[in-house]
C-alpha cells in the first residue's frame, strides 16, 4: 500500500459550521437532545446571526485546514435582524466565485436555512455536507501540505 | 472619491507567480469607502494567494498593511520597514496613484497594480457606484440643473441632447440614463427653458485633460 493510500484511507474531512444562535445552533442543540447522530467532522462556530458571517471567515478556516465550510442561518423571512441571513448568502455565493478563481471547488462552502425547531434537519444538513467535502475529498491546500 | 475595483484574479496570479514573498498594501482612503483596497479587502485577497498557492510545493508568504494614504508622502514613509527588498513584490490595493507614489518613493521595489482605477463618482446605494465627475478642471453643473454632462453624456455634449436619446436611456445603452433627458426634465421644472436654448459656446479644455497633466501649487501650504 502506498503511503498516498494509506493517508487517504485515514482522511476524515475537518467542516466548519457557523452557526446562528436563534435558530442553527439551537436546533443543533435539539438534534442533541433528541439523540440525531451526525458527524463529529462538522466543528459549530457560534455567530449572533449569520449577517456577522463575513468571506474571511471562510477563508481563515480553510487556511487552518477546514476542508468544508459551511453558514446555516434561520430560513429567510425570518432572520432576526430582517436580512442577516439575505446578506450571508450573498456573502457565500460571493465567495463561491472566489474559489472557483484559485481552483478550489465552489462547493466547498454552502449556505443552509432552517428554523430552531428543525433538530433533525440540523442532523440531515451535516450529514449530507459531509458526505459531500467526502467525495470531494481534502482540501486542495492539503493535499501537498499533507503528503 | 475615486472608484476602483480588483483586478481579475488570473491577472494578479501572473503578478506573484515567479516570487516566493509579496505584500499585499492597502490604503484607508477612497478605496476603502468604495470596499475595494481596505483592510478587509486585503485581508481577503492575501488569504486567497495564499490558499492558491498552498497547493504548491513551495507555499507564497503573503503579508498584509494597511496604511492611511498611499496618495501621501508622509504616510508612504510609514510602510519604510516594509521595504529594502524584503519581498518579491509589494502589491498595492490603492487606487493607481498609490502604486505610482509607493514606486518613486522605493524605487528598488517591484510595485504591482492589483486595483483598476475606473471613475471619479458616488455610492447610488450600498454596492453600487456610478460616475459623475471627469475633472474637466472648470465645473459648469450650475448651467446644466446640477448634472454633469461631461462625465454624464455618453459624447459629453453641451448642447444635447442628441437623435439617439429615447425614453430617457442613451443610446449607447439602455442601462444608461441620459442626462439630456434629466438636464431638460429639470429646466422645465425650474422654468428656465427660455435662459437655457442659448447655444453654450465651445468649451475650453485646456483646464482638462488637454493641458497635458495637471499641477496645483498652494503657496500659501508650501513649506
Ligand atoms: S463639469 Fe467638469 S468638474 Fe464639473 S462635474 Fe462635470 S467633469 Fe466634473
Ligand atoms: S443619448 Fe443622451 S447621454 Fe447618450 S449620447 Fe445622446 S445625449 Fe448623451
Amino acid at each position: 500500500m502506498t503511503a498516498e493510500l494509506a493517508v487517504n484511507i485515514a482522511w476524515e474531512p475537518k467542516i466548519i459550521a457557523f452557526c446562528c444562535q436563534y435558530c442553527a445552533y439551537s436546533a443543533a442543540d435539539m438534534a442533541g437532545s433528541m439523540r440525531l447522530q451526525y458527524p463529529t467532522d462538522v466543528e459549530i462556530v457560534l455567530i449572533p446571526c449569520t449577517g456577522r458571517f463575513d468571506v474571511i471567515l471562510a477563508l481563515r478556516a480553510m487556511e487552518k485546514g477546514a476542508d468544508g465550510v459551511y453558514v446555516a442561518g434561520c430560513l429567510e423571512g425570518n432572520c432576526h435582524f430582517l436580512d442577516g441571513n439575505i446578506r450571508a448568502r450573498k456573502r457565500v455565493n460571493f465567495l463561491k466565485g472566489e474559489l472557483k478563481n484559485i481552483g478550489f471547488e465552489p462547493e466547498r462552502i454552502e449556505m443552509f436555512n432552517l428554523s430552531a425547531s428543525q433538530g433533525p434537519r440540523f442532523a440531515e444538513i451535516a450529514r449530507d455536507f459531509t458526505n459531500r467535502i467526502t467525495e470531494l475529498g481534502p482540501s486542495p491546500a492539503k493535499k501537498v501540505r499533507n503528503f | 472619491m475615486i472608484i476602483a475595483e480588483r483586478k481579475p484574479m488570473e491577472e494578479i496570479k501572473g503578478f506573484v507567480a515567479d516570487k516566493k514573498k509579496v505584500c499585499v498594501i492597502g490604503c484607508r482612503g477612497c478605496v476603502t469607502v468604495c470596499n475595494a483596497g481596505g483592510t478587509k479587502e486585503v485581508e481577503v485577497l492575501a488569504s486567497l494567494l495564499r490558499l492558491d498557492s498552498s497547493k504548491n510545493d513551495s507555499p507564497l508568504q503573503v503579508d498584509e498593511f494597511t496604511l492611511e494614504r498611499q496618495c501621501d508622502p508622509e504616510y508612504i514613509d510609514e510602510v519604510s520597514h516594509l521595504m529594502d527588498k524584503r519581498y518579491d513584490a509589494i502589491l498595492s490595493m490603492a487606487c493607481s496613484i498609490g502604486p505610482q507614489f509607493l514606486s518613486r518613493r522605493y524605487p528598488a521595489e517591484r510595485v504591482y497594480p492589483v486595483l483598476n482605477t475606473c471613475f471619479l463618482g458616488g455610492a447610488l446605494a450600498h454596492g453600487i457606484w456610478a460616475e459623475h465627475c471627469q475633472a474637466c478642471g472648470n465645473c459648469i453643473i450650475h448651467k446644466f440643473g446640477g448634472l454633469c454632462p461631461i462625465s454624464r453624456c455618453s459624447k459629453s455634449l453641451l448642447n444635447g441632447p442628441c437623435g439617439g436619446s429615447s425614453g430617457g436611456k442613451c443610446e449607447v445603452s439602455k442601462e444608461i440614463d441620459c442626462v439630456w433627458q434629466l438636464i431638460v426634465e429639470k429646466i422645465l421644472q425650474e422654468g428656465k427653458m427660455d435662459d437655457f436654448m442659448k447655444i453654450d459656446l465651445v468649451k475650453d479644455w485646456r483646464s482638462s485633460r488637454d493641458g497635458g497633466p495637471r499641477k496645483i501649487v498652494r503657496q500659501e501650504l508650501l513649506k
